[in-house]
């Protein structure tokens, strides 16, 4: 699956010590499990279930999200900018497989 | 004859027995919310003080299928006191678990805002881990008007 993620850094050029802050959305249906469908059997649970930011590598903010986490979930958080560098986002669905993001950040 | 008889009969009626106490057992964990469990496994059984969360989320939410939150934890985030992690959990959900947020000295601050669902009013509860082993909790109502389980 080749979804792509939205993600924007609400400065792409920082100071070091500087508060970056990120939003980002990805399309993703985020099953319950709760659900039954028209025959009345339960909709098998299908969600993005972790999700993690690294910079250069370091992991900056990571979550665990559970069923009650809407439908194309959101995530917006803040980092400290030390160094310049990639910014990559994962998450990743029960079934294994993932959704990265990437940017990159320069820092005076 | 008569004795086989009799072992089957009580067999069959063991395992009927245990079949019914796992059946209500597996009934209650699944339709009572899970919310002071999750909250003794994430704090290992410590109380957490009141205080240093801040839960920002609408009085009043129209539609439960997507509720903004905000959470914001107090600290200065050094390499000596800051927020490991934050568990958030919703009381009237059929599972409390919302989502659990990890932080660390390069989060800068302890801050997160994502999009939630609720099922019905209830309230919203968040307990945040410090690094130096202590515990703070704070919770906040919401009221729903349309419920976001798609039951």
């Amino acid at each position: 699956m080749s979804v792509k993620p939205r993600m924007k850094l609400d400065k792409k050029q920082a100071k070091k010590g500087d508060l970056v802050e990120v939003k980002a959305l990805v399309a993703h249906i985020m099953e319950t499990g709760q659900r039954r469908d028209g025959a009345g059997n339960v909709v098998p649970r299908k969600i993005l279930n972790k999700f993690v930011c690294t910079v250069n590598g370091k992991e900056v903010f990571s979550a665990d999200f559970e069923p009650a986490i809407s439908a194309n979930p959101y995530i917006q958080f803040k980092f400290k900018a030390q160094e310049s560098g990639t910014v990559i986002l994962t998450w990743i669905d029960d079934d294994g497989s993932k959704i990265v993001g990437q940017d990159s950040i320069t820092v005076a | 004859m008569t004795m086989f008889n009799r072992r089957q009969a009580l067999v069959v009626g063991a395992g009927a027995a245990a079949m019914a106490a796992f059946g209500a057992s597996t009934g209650t964990a699944f339709a009572a919310n899970d919310s002071e469990e999750q909250i003794k496994k994430f704090t290992g059984g410590k109380t957490a003080a009141q205080g240093r969360i801040k839960l920002d989320l609408p009085e009043i939410a129209e539609n439960g299928n997507t509720v903004p939150m905000t959470v914001t934890v107090e600290s200065p985030m050094t390499e000596q006191s800051y927020v490991a992690s934050v568990l958030i959990l919703a009381d009237g959900n059929p599972r409390a678990g919302v989502a659990t947020f990890h932080f660390s000295p390069a989060s800068g601050v302890a801050e997160a805002n994502t999009r939630i669902r609720l099922a019905s009013t209830q309230n919203i509860v968040a307990v945040a881990k410090m690094n130096d082993g202590s515990f703070f909790t704070a919770s906040k109502q919401v009221k729903v008007t349309i419920g976001g389980c798609g039951g």
